[in-house]
């Protein structure tokens, strides 16, 4: 049974022929000693809308634009929306309740101040696209395909 | 309430999403069904960077599903940054390399043909063919190999053996030449032992924290949030941050620094000062346990002979030379560096050195310095680093908790590869090196191989293997783990005539098409990181395991079986000079592989003892168990040197252990009586790498960088990384989400520098150099804020390769690349 999985999963695999030598490497698509025309800089997508983790550990990104958002010893502009004490107000996701443990798993009465800088971990969006395709494969999609390979 | 257009667009935006996904909300939810949900969970420290993070792994069905912080594990206690987050996701962009490829013209290889699919016989064929051509031609100095901090331990192990032991050739040296070699050579410099006395328990117990040049909050982000939990958590804390522009470690700054390129030197020197002007130094712990000397000036830049500042540098053959002098005469040495002469030289304002010198100079105040790249990239790293020690030696603040002056890592084991196996051109285990005989002859009697084998020339280090390629001197040479035609400096004058060069057959191995695998002879497919079982050290001396996770793809194999297997192609007779073999016939004849691995040492584990579960391609092909043998014998040469490591099974059971392990324990704190067992009783503190016990401190002035900008070239450059890339980007740039968070890598530069240039947010420029140019675009708002005439631009990205425009000058002494400083200008393209 898992065998034919893999076998699915490996045909999705490019196969690789003679190539270019100078096209070889993916990310830059060009001679080394050529300079290429570069793009314009990505615009942050600004869309609010959640988009899916590619599992459920995974951070989620920001899916808003935060230039300016002031972060420092003083303020962080993030909580102002994201905090326990506002997302009623504002709609916002609150910030997960892993964040309210200390380094020993401890719950504390607010947000650990070793999450304090919020983009460690979540990010913002451009609209680059990908320089090419990522087969990671979603767990929900493995089980399906295991599930349809046993009937 | 107002509607905001935020409100609006979300109220409309989960229909539009859903719809756009092709699913209706309700069926979404049947998911969830499934009769057997399991996942098989396993550890594997983190693929990037020097901090060690431990990270969860999930796998299903021969895949990586997921991955998270190791909730277990002291360094992270279950945290990741985004890279972290998404190693799930590294192993699987769609052009992997799966078979070997060759350049080929009419169906053989031509150095100008096409990249063609060979098998790995014939692989080998051709790299036995041209590494015997180049060892008849040139002999051992005619081969090379450039390797990694990113090789697990057994893999730069089994790589010196082959190339030290089996080629006779040291021209063997890691990348983490450009990142580590000027702490390394700083270590050995004042305490004569590599590697840091602390640990990262410090960063509970310190009262300030001081960055020399590093951006943690982005290179070290794990350990940033270890160091906000306790500024946050306890505000008598201080952090100052001292950096040649402003960054996101700025953030959570009490004391911004923002001082001219190197006058870092100037400003470590008007801190020792300032502690013994005011009278603080710790005169009990000085005299005990520091010796003072003098070291050479005047030393060079690393740069090619006959450029003019090597020929104009008086100490340029002996950097390292020193002379005894006395506290006194110290003290006068740097009474030169008052506020008002370095405030001058650095820009930085008098009552920001002042408070910083106290913030040193405060007995009460307990101490951490951090420091990376600012100071090893830096034409006077080893002098940057000894000069650190000096403030933390002269006030005591030292190897007891929160005291600790900490030279952090760049890459996952630079300290557990690179340096503790010693593969670099001078180096061998446990922190013994080339030139020393009686270091040799331990090393071959542990090899179990013939007296006077091993060679006793320092090989070529990074830089100069370009150099060397590019002069036709290094023929046949190998790649492993590393991006380096994308790393080293001066890409277009020396790396890629050397890769190109008629003369050279290059062999990259590498799991993507990368730059360096484009400018390769042959490439050949690598498993990575979970795909086989690997070890790593972190920079707080925590050696770490993992088991082979999932199968790599197509043919891929790890190096280290590469290595191995290559080794096959070898007899002693080809390789060893006849002396050595009439005077140990028993050796004439084998394989290389027979007298390095097959050894009664490296093959004496079963693969039975391969824990249930976990498979082992290497292994279960040799038939027996290559990584622990390896292990074992490489950790002899530590056991009861104060490098005592513990055994093999041990680490695949552990979150890691810090080093030495003494009787199962591990050593937080070296050289303080106490907690280090290498101590001699009654010392209290014994810096025992040195014959007498005391660590020194160094007299050392400030040298001007090897350029600086002028009238044309008017900006200067500084290069790095970015927290969503890890270095070249090889891995980071291939996953979705790293890629559209950071695509490009863009010219940070002061909006007032854009202003003079009639240039704009987002306009295309020209980076120029003395060397080449590249193409990006401005960044004027960004989260580096460059102060006027400096510009920041990061390597990650293999479509704007700014090593183009990097100086090949390094240290003097380390060898290592000063990647922070050279001089540019900057023209709308």
């Amino acid at each position: 049974m898992k065998y034919i999985i893999l076998l699915c999963l490996s045909l999705i695999t490019t196969p690789v022929f003679a190539q270019s030598s100078d096209e070889l490497a993916t990310l830059r698509g060009g001679a080394i000693s050529d300079e290429i025309k570069t793009a314009r800089i990505a615009k942050v997508e600004n869309y609010d809308i959640k988009r899916k983790r590619a599992y459920p550990m995974q951070p989620p990104t920001i899916p808003h634009k935060i230039d300016g958002y002031q972060v420092d010893l003083r303020v962080n502009r993030c909580m102002a929306c994201h905090s326990r004490r506002v997302t009623q107000a504002t709609q916002a996701p609150m910030v997960s309740v892993t964040h309210y443990m200390d380094r020993d798993g401890n719950f504390l009465a607010d947000v650990s101040p070793r999450r304090y800088f919020c983009q460690q971990c979540h990010v913002v969006q451009t609209d680059a696209n990908p320089l090419l395709v990522n087969e990671f494969v979603d767990i929900d999609e493995l089980l399906r395909a295991e599930s349809a390979g046993d009937q | 309430m107002k509607t905001t257009r935020r409100d609006f667009v979300r109220a409309n935006a989960v229909a539009t999403a859903a719809a756009a996904a092709g699913i209706t909300l309700p069926a979404a939810t049947n998911a969830m069904i499934t009769t057997d949900n399991k996942l098989k969970w396993a550890k594997a420290p983190c693929r990037f960077c020097g901090t060690g993070c431990s990270m969860n792994v999930a796998t299903r069905d021969n895949r990586v599903v997921a991955t998270h912080g190791d909730i277990k594990s002291e360094v992270n206690k279950g945290l990741a940054c985004v890279k972290g987050y998404f190693l799930s996701k590294i192993m699987y962009g769609e052009d992997r390399l799966q078979q070997p490829l060759l350049r080929m013209k009419d169906g053989n290889y031509d150095k100008e043909g096409e990249f063609t699919p060979i098998s790995w016989d014939q692989a080998f064929d051709i790299m036995e063919e041209k590494f015997k051509k180049a060892l008849k031609e040139k002999g051992p100095r005619g081969v090379g190999m450039f390797g990694s901090g990113q090789w697990t331990v057994w893999e730069g192990y089994a790589a010196a053996k082959l190339y030290k032991a089996g080629f006779l050739s040291n021209n063997i040296d890691p990348n983490a030449r450009h990142c580590m070699a000027s702490a390394v050579v700083g270590f050995m410099r004042t305490f004569g032992i590599d590697e840091p006395m602390g640990c990262y328990d410090d960063m509970e117990h310190a009262d300030a924290f001081v960055l020399w040049g590093s951006n943690m909050a982005e290179m070290h982000p794990i350990l940033w949030t270890r160091i906000t939990d306790r500024r946050l958590s306890n505000p008598h804390v201080k952090v100052s941050v001292l950096s040649t522009f402003e960054h996101r470690s700025f953030e959570l700054a009490d004391l911004p620094i923002v001082f001219t390129p190197q006058s870092d030197l100037a400003i470590l020197n008007y801190i020792a000062n300032y502690i013994i002007q005011t009278d603080q130094v710790n005169t009990d712990f000085v005299n005990k346990h520091v010796n003072f000397r003098k070291g050479n000036t005047d030393i060079g830049y690393g740069l090619r002979p006959e450029h003019p500042l090597e020929v104009k540098a008086a100490n340029n053959a002996d950097a390292g030379g020193s002379s005894p002098m006395s506290f006194e005469e110290f003290a006068e040495f740097v009474a030169d560096y008052d506020a008002k002469t370095v405030s001058k030289m650095s820009g930085v304002p008098v009552n920001k050195l002042q408070e910083l010198g106290e913030l040193y100079a405060d007995p009460n105040v307990r101490v951490m310095s951090l420091w990376t790249m600012g100071f090893n990239q830096h034409t006077r790293g080893v002098w940057a680093n000894n000069m650190v020690y000096n403030i933390h030696l002269l006030t005591g603040k030292i190897s007891t908790p929160g005291n600790s002056p900490f030279s952090l890592t760049g890459q996952p084991s630079a300290c557990g590869t690179a340096r503790e196996v010693g593969t670099f051109s001078h180096r061998l285990p446990a922190d013994m090196v080339v030139t020393n005989p009686e270091h040799r002859q331990i090393t071959e009697k542990k090899w179990k191989l013939p007296d006077g084998l091993i060679p006793d020339w320092v090989g070529s280090h990074a830089v100069q293997q370009n150099r060397d390629l590019k002069d036709g001197k290094i023929n046949a040479y190998w790649v492993q783990v590393n991006n380096n035609v994308q790393a080293a400096p001066n890409l277009n004058q020396e790396t890629l005539p050397g890769y190109r060069n008629p003369d050279n057959f290059i062999v990259v191995s590498e799991a993507y098409p990368t730059v360096t695998a484009q400018a390769a002879d042959l490439i050949l497919p690598t498993a990575m990181w979970v795909e086989k079982e690997g070890a790593y050290g972190n920079a707080e001396r925590r050696t770490q395991f993992w088991h082979q996770m999932v199968t790599a793809p197509g043919e891929s194999r790890s190096d280290l079986w590469q290595l191995v297997q290559f080794s096959k192609r070898f007899k002693t007779d080809e390789v060893w000079p006849e002396e050595i073999l009439s005077a140990n016939e028993e050796f004439r004849g084998k394989t290389l592989f027979e007298v390095l691995y097959a050894n009664g040492q490296v093959d004496k584990y079963p693969v039975s003892d391969i824990e249930t579960g976990y498979d082992n391609q290497e292994s279960e092909e040799l038939g027996f168990y290559l990584q622990k043998g390896l292990f074992e014998e490489y950790a002899s040469f530590g056991r009861g040197k104060a490098h005592d490591l513990a055994d093999f099974d041990t680490y695949h059971a552990e979150r890691g252990l810090r080093w030495p392990v003494v009787d199962g324990q591990e050593t937080k704190w070296r050289f303080k009586e106490g907690s280090d067992p290498y101590t001699r009783p009654g010392s209290d503190f014994d810096f025992y790498g040195k014959p007498d016990g005391k660590a020194v401190i160094f007299a050392l002035p400030f040298e001007p960088a090897a350029e600086v900008p002028d009238e044309e070239y008017d900006l200067w450059l500084s290069t790095g990384r970015v927290l969503e890339h890890w270095h070249s980007g090889s891995m980071t740039q291939r996953v979705p989400e790293l890629h559209k968070a950071v695509p490009h890598a863009l010219v940070y530069m002061n909006p007032n520098d854009a202003k003079k240039r009639s240039l704009r947010r987002g306009d295309e420029v020209k980076v120029i150099s003395r060397r080449g140019e590249m193409l990006s675009r401005v960044e004027t708002r960004g989260r580096n804020k460059p102060p006027e005439g400096l510009i920041f631009v990061p390597w990650f990205d293999a479509g704007r390769l700014i090593n183009k425009v990097t100086l090949d000058a390094t240290d003097p002494m380390s060898k290592e690349t000063d990647f922070k400083k050279c001089a540019v200008k900057v023209e709308k393209a």
